[in-house]
């Protein structure tokens, strides 16, 4: 076994585990916040990085601006869709609510593939290219980038939400929406902003995921695996999205290296199987208890 | 004009239909159908068989999702079963059609109950991604097993024969896929007339209760799982004798969102909507189709428009139902019937 490629192919995997860490979160934050599971994700990842694709090429803006702007929209974006669509649903099935992000996400493609085309795009350069060593492996610096940018954003987010009002509030809405209500928290603004919130952290994976392998309308299958990593770490854990994160991205890299690429979702929905069969509300998750 | 209907029976509760004239409109609908090959253009003859199949499918999943309320998302992977199973018997065995097909739900009915064996640990959202698991392993096996499945090339096979007679276009077909396809939507609406459809329903309800009240629930749903299966499976077969030609990216995950889609917009929980929603899912791209054809003239790159135009249509409309018609069209059809049983008294 060829440990130096071995540890290549992880350090890679953990990359882009990285991003999927990121991308969970903000698939975390909605659901603890307003139980919804948002199968757009994907297509909000999307829909930032053909924005930024949008300001930056398009316009070209400088990139500290296309980024600006990029976040500031996808915020737009996550409010109207907390207001104009989830809103109304409060109360409605479970089921129904997924559907509908399903619709969102169908909504999401078509408008982008009907602005930018259907045909895959590269990003202008915004991440440092040199290659990177550590010591004598080889690491991609856009990965390395991408993956030091997104635990950043992580700590920053996990850090914002123990200390700032805004965090406790959600976190308590979270824990028991009855009780959050009866202490005075507005909890539909909470809802709105944890969608905000959830669509800017998108946008940005967004952006990441995109400069390193492009995009395209189609891209939002990444959304897939995100899916599997939540699954994984618990719906409603943060800290399990962070770990399934990291964990799938490895796998992920290590059967695309020793398979073959198309077992790349393969192996990762084995494992979603495993897991739901033996832990059934994923590693971190809370079990709920159910009584008549 | 009729006010209600007062039942009198235990038997007439339970009925189909609830009223003579509905009798009448079935019989003058089977009547339409038969004499719908004579009259049809091959477009819409095609069109009738892939709505029928469609509708055998939808149906299906309605029994699943709709009346026990376990969400799935394989639906397509189960077609592919089935219809992976047709082509393989045809080409290799060359057994008679309806054996192959029967044989084709049961391989998919097989499949399903391996795929709802999480349903007892796992529910609602957790089990709708478990169903895509499912499909993306299928797909996977589709893909790989190259021996059985012919990996990506996928399968061709020789058209369907009964009786020496070659069904090889729409014309033909449609006498082989319509009437399969009123014998399965029958059996399911009768099915929720038993013991085991009412089981269903009690699942769907709140399944702990339907526990307390003596249903097994590991039996009842891995039922339904198979059922649904089922039903998918031979719409799968009927799919692979009407288009010949199986590829493991025939039956991607969209298509089973569309499925999901048709009971959403028909209404879930209703044999009249699966109906009605698989009919309209599989004709709006084609309304949207002729839009364009009809729109080219003043709109140059109307058809560069139609692929975007028709995936926001398809969002938009489950979107649409969900926020503004949750009940689907089988709410407005009820809705409208009751508006002529109370005229001119208004509802």
């Amino acid at each position: 076994m060829d440990w130096l490629f071995f540890f290549e192919i992880s350090l890679a995997g953990l990359g882009t585990g990285g991003l999927y860490a990121l991308t969970g979160l903000a698939f975390v934050l909605i659901y603890k916040a307003t139980r919804v599971v948002n199968l757009a994700i994907g297509e909000l990842l999307m829909l930032g990085a053909y924005l930024f694709f949008g300001f930056a090429a398009g316009l070209a803006l400088p990139y500290w601006m296309a980024v600006l702007l990029t976040l500031l929209s996808a915020a737009v974006v996550g409010g109207a869709v907390e207001r104009l669509l989830i809103r109304p649903m409060l109360g409605e099935s479970p089921i129904s609510v997924f559907m509908l992000t399903i619709g969102l996400g169908s909504v999401l493609i078509g408008v982008v593939e009907l602005i930018w085309g259907p045909n895959p795009q590269r990003l202008p350069e915004f991440l440092p290219t040199t290659p990177l060593f550590l010591g004598e492996a080889y690491l991609s610096s856009k990965i390395a980038a991408a993956f030091a940018a997104a635990a950043l954003m992580v700590v920053a987010f996990v850090l914002v939400f123990r200390f700032w009002r805004g965090g406790v509030a959600l976190r308590a809405t979270a824990s028991d929406q009855a009780a959050a209500y009866s202490m005075g928290i507005n909890v539909p603004r909470v809802f709105s902003l944890a969608w905000v919130v959830a669509c800017v952290i998108a946008a940005a994976a967004g952006m990441l995921v995109g400069a390193i392998g492009g995009i395209a309308p189609t891209m939002g299958v990444f959304g897939l695996s995100v899916l599997v990593v939540v699954i994984v770490g618990g719906l409603d854990s943060v800290f399990g999205a962070l770990v399934a994160g990291l964990l799938i991205g490895l796998l992920e890299a290590l059967a695309g290296a020793y398979l073959g690429g198309e077992y790349k979702l393969l192996a990762t929905f084995s494992l979603l199987v495993v897991v739901l069969m033996l832990r059934p509300y994923g590693l971190f998750g809370t079990h709920e208890i159910e009584r008549l | 004009m009729r006010i209600g209907a007062a039942k009198e029976s235990y038997a007439a509760d339970e009925a189909l239909f609830d009223t003579a004239v509905q009798w009448r409109w079935l019989l003058a609908f089977f009547a339409l159908l038969a004499i719908f090959p004579f009259v049809a253009t091959p477009y819409w003859l095609f069109m009738a068989c892939l709505v029928a199949i469609n509708v055998a499918s939808a149906t299906g999943l309605n029994i699943l999702t709709g009346y026990t309320g376990l969400v799935s998302l394989g639906q397509a992977a189960f077609m592919g079963v089935g219809a992976y199973t047709v082509a393989w018997l045809e080409i290799n065995l060359g057994t008679p059609v309806l054996l192959n097909l029967a044989a084709g739900g049961l391989m998919a009915g097989a499949a399903g109950m391996l795929v709802g064996i999480p349903s007892l640990r796992v529910k609602g959202l957790y089990l709708a991604i478990a169903t895509i698991a499912a499909s993306v392993i299928f797909h996977f096996i589709f893909a790989n097993w190259t021996s059985v499945t012919g990996g990506v090339s996928g399968l061709t096979m020789p058209p369907a024969t009964i009786l020496g007679l070659t069904l090889d276009e729409p014309r033909h077909l449609y006498w082989l896929i319509v009437p399969i396809t009123v014998l399965m939507v029958t059996g399911a609406a009768n099915l929720f007339r038993t013991r085991i459809g009412r089981a269903f329903i009690a699942i769907r309800d709140r399944d702990i209760s339907a526990e307390v009240l003596g249903i097994r629930l590991l039996r009842f749903k891995l039922l339904s799982f198979a059922l649904s299966s089922f039903y998918a499976g031979v719409a799968g077969g009927l799919w692979a004798y009407f288009f010949r030609v199986v590829t493991p990216e025939s039956f991607p995950l969209v298509m089973s969102i569309f499925f999901l889609a048709a009971i959403i917009v028909g209404g879930m929980g209703s044999i009249l909507g699966g109906i009605l929603g698989a009919v309209f899912m599989t004709l709006v791209p084609e309304a949207l189709k002729m839009a364009v054809n009809w729109l080219s003239p003043w709109l140059p790159d109307a058809v560069a428009l139609l692929s975007p135009v028709r995936v926001i249509v398809f969002g938009a409309l489950i979107i649409g139902f969900l926020l503004f018609e949750p009940q689907g069209l089988a709410e407005i059809w009820r809705r409208l019937r009751r508006q002529f049983h109370l005229w001119p008294f208004r509802t």
